[in-house]
């Protein structure tokens, strides 16, 4: 032991890969991938929805697209791209040599290429793909849905087994492998985030598993868990959907907070403002996303108690939000601001992310929510939230930890130009929605009134837009990768601060074999 | 680099606390099942009412405002009967029993066993309307062709909150023929 060895060759260096950084770049070009898959049947919606009627597609593919579209995109592409810079930075943070359970990192990562091949080969099946939307209410989902159904319950599975496993190896990794001298109030905002995250995963996805697992058992074994003919509720699937459901949302915002966090202070120039508070606000976040849940269904017929209490309990979760948001404002404030592509990705995240907060507050209040409730106005709300809150900050953590991973910097030009057609791109999409949203459209329809017809053109041209921009994004990170000029500071950012920017750059393929001392 | 044994030893032990957290946070969701339905139970929020008879009917009559009860007869999923009631709207007086009928024809040339299950909404005056006599306490056996009227009685307890004035009582019929559920249910 001791030595260092490099990598296999060929193949076998990805599909045996336990080293955190093989494993990491695997999960990140894969959730990218997914990424591409998840907007290709984006850009299939928007371009029905570029006029009235029917053009391109028969209905039942549109529910396919719109069902497949929010799966891919919230497991496939979200949530692994988030693993995947966790398996990269974490150990690089924290001073760990890798992972603490380098083989169950491998399982759980080539668990994913699977799940979703299974998922995405109901396309093909006779009866087509899952038709009833990412949120699979029963009895949409087991009375009436396709029989491809079964699959995308075993789909669904196994990807919730690999962030199980992913979660374990994170909490094991950050609690046992962290360098001397590295305490808990000492860590990198963005591994505080994952730790909490990690929790969250816990504590839901096995729920989420239990849910899929009473639709297979009412679907195949004649039980009647969702079913009112046999005694049992389908407003209960329901309340188990958004136990997981609500809680997902912030693990899927939670790593993105992280990211902003690290990011904003390099480029401010100052260490980020109140760091305590912002351990504090995150774990608050957490805690309150497992006791709102039903401000998902507030028309469903709760009792008026109900509705007042999540309606309360909801709004709550503005104030931890709200600190962390101001945070960032006077993490800034006063700093020797530079506007590099990772950062002005962040400050994109900071406007639109807080306008989705604020639909998200009007969201919340029960009595409007009835005029809300599943319309466009909740489309461009959570989309609000999912990309330019998620994948504006993933975004800004590629082009910020690309330099360390690859020893390249990319095109600061072409990073720009990609900000400023994704930011375009993705405002003339969402904008309009709210709109119609208000005006009355409802989300999930393959045709609308005549009144919505203006709205939506823009909506699927800034669509068009916003994809063409990740393409863009690609070439962006390929030329970067192959021909990008080459960086000798190990820093990379003036700014920069942790012990990631310790490392030689490239980032070579063991650090911290010896842990570091942290003061 | 070699990791210490008690190091391999404080992660298993990290590992299985996880993974018990894991398999607690899957027989939760499972547990939900029961505790929703207690939930519904004890807070009556599903708008279910008294499943035996109601007995205590010495309440005096509250001459001094009506209560409308609508009566609506929904067959479930594949349910074949014709099922209806016979006034779809009576005016009653808090305290006075009153009765009334559901229709129900079997028109399969099967014998058919139903099964309602009522509803009332809204929710907080499931607790206030008492059955005193009702076909849904029992499941009904219809043969090929043959049709009954279905009686209800029920009485108002004069505690219902003033703001209600109107009470809707939903049935809806379920097909509980054993056969057939035993077909339906099968593995094929």
């Amino acid at each position: 032991m001791g030595e260092h060895h490099g990598p296999e060759k060929g193949i076998k260096r990805w599909l045996l890969a336990t080293n955190h950084k093989d494993i990491g770049t695997m999960y990140l070009w894969f959730s990218f991938a997914m990424f591409l898959i998840g907007g290709a049947f984006a850009m299939i919606i928007r371009a029905e929805l570029f006029q009235p009627g029917m053009q391109l597609v028969e209905p039942d593919f549109f529910n396919q697209m719109t069902t497949l579209h929010g799966l891919v995109m919230v497991f496939g592409a979200i949530m692994p791209s988030f693993v995947g810079l966790a398996n990269w930075m974490i150990p690089m943070m924290i001073g760990a040599p890798d992972m603490a359970l380098p083989r169950m990192n491998n399982l759980s990562f080539w668990l994913l290429p699977f799940a979703f091949a299974v998922l995405l080969s109901s396309l093909f099946m006779e009866g087509g793909a899952p038709n009833f939307g990412w949120t699979f209410y029963a009895p949409l989902s087991t009375t009436y849905g396709p029989p491809s159904t079964t699959f995308f319950i075993f789909g669904v599975h196994i990807m919730g087994a690999s962030s199980i496993m992913g979660s374990i190896n994170i909490i094991a990794t950050v609690m046992n492998l962290r360098a001397p001298g590295m305490t808990y109030m000492k860590m990198p905002l963005f591994v505080w985030t994952w730790v909490i995250t990690a929790f969250l995963l816990i504590a839901v996805m096995p729920v989420l598993a239990g849910a899929v697992t009473m639709m297979l058992m009412d679907i195949h074994f004649g039980t009647s868990f969702f079913s009112a003919a046999g005694g049992g509720d389908p407003v209960l699937f329901q309340h188990i959907f958004w136990f997981f459901g609500h809680p997902e949302v912030y693990i899927i915002i939670l790593p993105a907070f992280g990211v902003v966090s690290e990011i904003i202070p390099t480029f401010a120039r100052k260490p980020l403002f109140g760091y305590a508070s912002m351990v504090y606000a995150t774990a608050s976040i957490a805690f309150l996303s497992f006791i709102v849940w039903a401000h998902h269904m507030y028309t469903t017929g709760m009792p008026l108690a109900g509705e007042l209490y999540f309606m309360y309990a909801t709004m709550l979760i503005a104030v931890p939000t709200g600190v962390k948001v101001f945070n960032w404002v006077a993490t800034m404030y006063d700093g020797a601001l530079t506007f590099e592509t990772p950062m002005l990705f962040c400050l994109g995240f900071l406007f639109l992310f807080t306008m989705g907060g604020f639909t998200g507050l009007m969201l919340s209040i029960a009595p409007a929510d009835f005029q809300y409730h599943d319309t466009y106005f909740v489309v461009a709300h959570f989309h609000y939230v999912m990309v330019a809150g998620a994948i504006f900050s993933m975004t800004a953590a590629v082009y910020y930890w690309l330099p360390k991973w690859c020893g390249r910097m990319y095109n600061e030009t072409l990073g720009k130009a990609q900000f400023w057609i994704s930011f375009i791109g993705f405002n003339l999409t969402f904008f309009p929605q709210h709109f119609v949203g208000l005006a009355g459209m409802p989300r999930r329809i393959p045709d609308y009134a005549l009144q919505f017809a203006d709205f939506n053109m823009m909506s699927s041209i800034g669509a068009f837009i916003y994809g063409g921009s990740q393409l863009f994004f690609l070439y962006n990170v390929i030329a970067t990768i192959r021909s990008g000029e080459k960086v000798s500071d190990d820093k990379v950012w003036e700014g920069a601060n942790g012990l990631e920017w310790t490392v030689p750059t490239p980032a070579p393929f063991h650090t911290f074999s010896t842990p570091p001392e942290v003061k | 680099m070699a990791t210490p044994v008690t190091k391999t030893k404080v992660q298993r032990k990290l590992v299985g606390k996880l993974t018990l957290l894991v398999l607690c946070m899957f027989g939760f969701g499972f547990a939900l099942v029961p505790l929703y339905d207690l939930l519904c139970e004890i807070t009556g929020i599903n708008g279910k009412t008294n499943t035996v008879a109601y007995t205590d009917i010495k309440q005096p009559v509250d001459t001094s405002r009506e209560i409308n009860v609508q009566f609506i007869a929904i067959n479930n999923d594949k349910m074949s009967w014709a099922f209806r009631p016979t006034a779809r709207t009576i005016k009653v007086n808090p305290g006075a029993p009153t009765e009334t009928f559901f229709y129900a024809k079997n028109p399969m040339d099967y014998q058919m066993t139903g099964q309602a299950v009522p509803s009332v909404s809204p929710a907080r005056a499931a607790a206030y309307f008492h059955k005193v006599e009702c076909f849904c306490f029992d499941q009904q056996i219809l043969e090929s062709g043959e049709d009954v009227e279905m009686g209800l009685q029920f009485v108002i307890d004069n505690d219902l909150p003033d703001d209600v004035r109107t009470i809707t009582l939903t049935y809806t019929l379920f097909d509980v023929t054993e056969d057939r559920v035993a077909s339906a249910y099968s593995l094929n």
